[in-house]
């Protein structure tokens, strides 16, 4: 199948380009950029007049649900969302039932989500057994099986001795551990940021030191042990000027921020949203802007949709006792639409955070539409925008502190290793 | 987005927490309740209002005094009155909150009163009954975990401007577990909103929540310097589970410190007057000599308790 992407504007942040450029996929892979290749001809052209054609977007954080949570989201439901939200590649935290803590695990989630219309897959397998905390999971099996990283997901290590140790291991094979910073003693009894919101409305307070202690302690065993260690989900101002001056002291630590920390504070609670039961929380607004900030300067790396998909019998509970999360894959090219927007970031600045800073964090070499590369395009109109509804979600999961905005940004489709996976609103 | 406790017309649909609540919304409730208060004296003590409505008590958590008060209050209105502990009944058997809601709304419920251990659960409820159209019923947030206890701020209300004649020049002080209690965020909210121009609050930094003086107050961790000159004292009660561990050593160190006696009282107004929401923890939170002395309201807030609580319900569903 070879395809002709004509007339658009074509973004490659890897390579600086923004440019009036055509594209031309050959055999799954980008035949070429601006001219066609001597012979070429086209089975297929798309007209993207007046689009954006980009890389696909590589998202660091996907719960596809899969195994364990079926009754939340599958498979087909996610993948159909990240393909409707121009998601090309995406990481999936461990934090299934079972946890990614056995190779069989990862090869059956491999071998389900092989499908021409569904975005590449990454497992972040698990540091610890069952996410546990107390043994080491197999992690170069795991790695065979198709790991790309090792982490917790939400779930912390309580015992330092075990952290320094499942560091040790995995910097053993140059694996890179990912992980959330939340002391579980702090964070114990909390559900909303330890502030104005949660005094007011009577909601039990997580401290900022709930993640700049665990913080703390997870960059000095990094700078110890020497793992490749990136951090998921910052929330505060004071966890990223933490990770800027460990990278000064010479740790290279890499970050990500969620979509939903870029635009919200704990002001967005409202009367009790469930919706805006996130974790880690949503913190005040001066943590919001510095994050934001700390986006369009690089100091964090990437921006992912922190997908979550809940079911409504989880979100329909009283604040507290909501299931925290929300979903985001489709969500994923607005809100970074909309920050950019208001932010006046070049789009290109602002698409290297979810194409090609997010795919070096992955240590792939996605990301990017140069010649050679796996045609992962993702072709959008910046003119048009997106309805937040439980009817336009292909999600299965409709929670999202979002729903009945108007954002920025229509995906018009989206093509995976050249295969046409959505397109004008309809699957592949 | 709207307060979801008013109507249209900026009225009140629910009561939920007196946080948001225009001046003259509580100050009609107070002038409402004061002629039902006079009920209370004749013999004959019911009225009409609700006579065929049916009010529903919600109660996720147990309780006595505000289950019964409740309870008399409606029923001195003429309505019909059903008790539901439901600690005890279907959740434990799996039912969600709203799927329980669902079923009394069948019942052709007109009122809940609703007490939960979750903050926020009496706005689930209402944003439930708003999307579902059954604007016709109406609910009261009887406590919901910390953060409100809407009708025992009123019913302290009308108990200071009893004694006191007018919120205007008062100082009043909040003893005690500030940190747990939807009581003080009540009384907060309310002493500010009818104009008390100092409201302090006092207790040890265990119990006092992070930025409670973004909500208006002074913050007093010396008990004797947080009561010089004041007019009401406002205390609380320190649920047992909190009086030892990581909170504080233990209850007579507390009490010390913290609890109210004679000798710290004689800081405040010779005319001050000593309140306490209820149920007392005697030589916890308060001595008895001040808790059965001539500063005490406390039983009298309980009978006002009444007479607020009519004053709501008749307001919310009476005609």
């Amino acid at each position: 199948m070879k395809i002709h992407i004509k007339n658009g504007r074509l973004i490659d942040p890897a390579k600086g380009i923004d440019a009036q450029a055509d594209l031309f996929i050959a055999a799954g892979r980008i035949a070429a950029v601006g001219a066609a290749p001597e012979g070429f001809a086209a089975n297929r052209v798309i007209d993207a007049t007046g689009r954006v054609v980009c890389p696909g977007l590589v998202d660091l954080s996907a719960r596809l649900r899969e195994p364990g949570f079926e009754y939340k989201a599958t498979l087909e439901s996610e993948m159909a969302a990240a393909a409707a939200g121009g998601v090309t590649s995406l990481a999936c935290p461990p934090d299934t039932d079972p946890p990614l803590d056995e190779p069989g695990l990862v090869e059956m989630l491999k071998h389900r989500a092989r499908h021409p219309s569904f975005a590449h897959v990454y497992p972040v397998g698990a540091l610890t057994l069952g996410l546990a905390g107390e043994r080491l999971t197999e992690m170069a099996e795991l790695y065979e099986a198709g790991c790309v990283a090792f982490g917790q997901a939400q779930a912390p290590v309580v015992d330092t001795l075990v952290l320094m140790r499942a560091m040790q291991y995995a910097a053993t094979f140059d694996f890179p551990v990912w992980l959330q910073a939340q002391d579980p003693f702090l964070g114990k009894e909390g559900v909303a940021h330890d502030g104005e919101v949660a005094t007011r409305l009577g909601l039990p307070g997580i401290p900022v030191s709930a993640e700049t202690i665990a913080l703390s302690a997870i960059l000095q065993l990094a700078r110890d042990t020497g793992v490749r260690i990136h951090i998921t989900r910052i929330s505060s101002a004071a966890a990223l000027e933490m990770i800027v001056a460990a990278r000064a002291s010479g740790i290279a630590a890499t970050c990500d921020v969620s979509i939903n920390h870029l635009h919200l504070s704990d002001a967005d609670i409202g009367y009790f949203n469930p919706h805006a039961r996130l974790a880690p929380p949503l913190r005040d607004g001066r943590d919001r802007e510095a994050l934001r900030r700390g986006l369009a300067a690089g100091a964090i790396n990437a921006l992912c949709s922190d997908h979550a998909p809940v079911d409504d019998d989880a979100k329909q509970a009283p604040f507290g006792e909501a299931a925290p999360g929300a979903t985001g894959l489709e969500l994923l090219l607005p809100l970074t639409l909309k920050w950019a927007g208001e932010m006046k970031l070049p789009l290109g600045q602002a698409l290297a955070r979810i194409t090609c800073d997010a795919a070096r964090v992955l240590g792939l070499s996605a990301g990017t539409l140069a010649a050679g590369a796996v045609a992962d395009v993702c072709i959008f109109d910046p003119r048009g925008s997106f309805r937040v509804t439980r009817e336009s979600l292909r999600s299965q999961g409709k929670n999202t502190p979002f729903l009945g905005q108007e954002l920025p940004g229509r995906v018009c489709c989206t093509l995976i290793e050249g295969h046409v996976a959505f397109e004008n609103g309809r699957q592949g | 987005m709207r307060n979801p406790q008013l109507n249209k017309n900026g009225g009140l649909q629910h009561l939920l927490t007196i946080d948001g609540l225009p001046r003259e919304i509580l100050s009609t409730i107070l002038d409402t309740a004061a002629p039902f208060s006079e009920v209370a004296e004749r013999e004959v003590k019911k009225l009409p209002l609700l006579r065929g409505k049916s009010v529903f008590n919600l109660f996720f958590e147990s309780s006595t005094r505000t289950r019964t008060t409740f309870e008399i209050a409606a029923k001195r209105l003429s309505a019909d009155v059903i008790n539901l502990n439901i600690s005890t009944s279907s959740t434990s058997k799996g039912e969600t909150l709203l799927d329980t809601v669902d079923n009394l709304c069948a019942m052709q419920a007109d009122m809940f009163v609703v007490r939960h251990a979750s903050s926020g659960a009496p706005f689930l409820i209402a944003q439930h009954l708003a999307a579902m159209g059954l604007e016709h019923i109406h609910v009261i947030n009887a406590g919901d975990g910390r953060h409100a206890h809407p009708t025992q701020g009123l019913l302290d209300m009308y108990t200071i401007r009893h004694y006191k004649k007018t919120f205007a020049n008062l100082v009043v002080a909040i003893v005690g577990d500030v940190l747990h209690s939807r009581v003080a965020r009540s009384q907060i909210h309310a002493l500010i909103t009818l104009g008390v121009p100092e409201v302090r609050v006092i207790g040890p930094k265990t119990l006092i929540p992070t930025d409670v003086d973004k909500l208006g107050v002074r913050v007093f961790h010396d008990m004797r310097a947080g009561l010089k000159d004041v007019d009401v004292v406002m205390m609380l009660r320190l649920q047992n589970e909190r009086m030892q561990g990581a909170l504080l050593p233990s209850p007579q160190e507390f009490f010390k410190y913290y609890g109210l006696t004679a000798d710290k009282l004689e800081c405040a107004r010779p005319d001050a007057i000593v309140m306490h929401p209820g149920p007392m923890n005697r030589g916890v939170e308060i001595d008895s000599a001040v808790a059965d002395g001539p500063h005490a309201v406390i039983l009298p807030q309980v009978t006002f308790g009444i007479a607020v609580r009519m004053a709501v319900m008749s307001m919310l569903a009476g005609g």
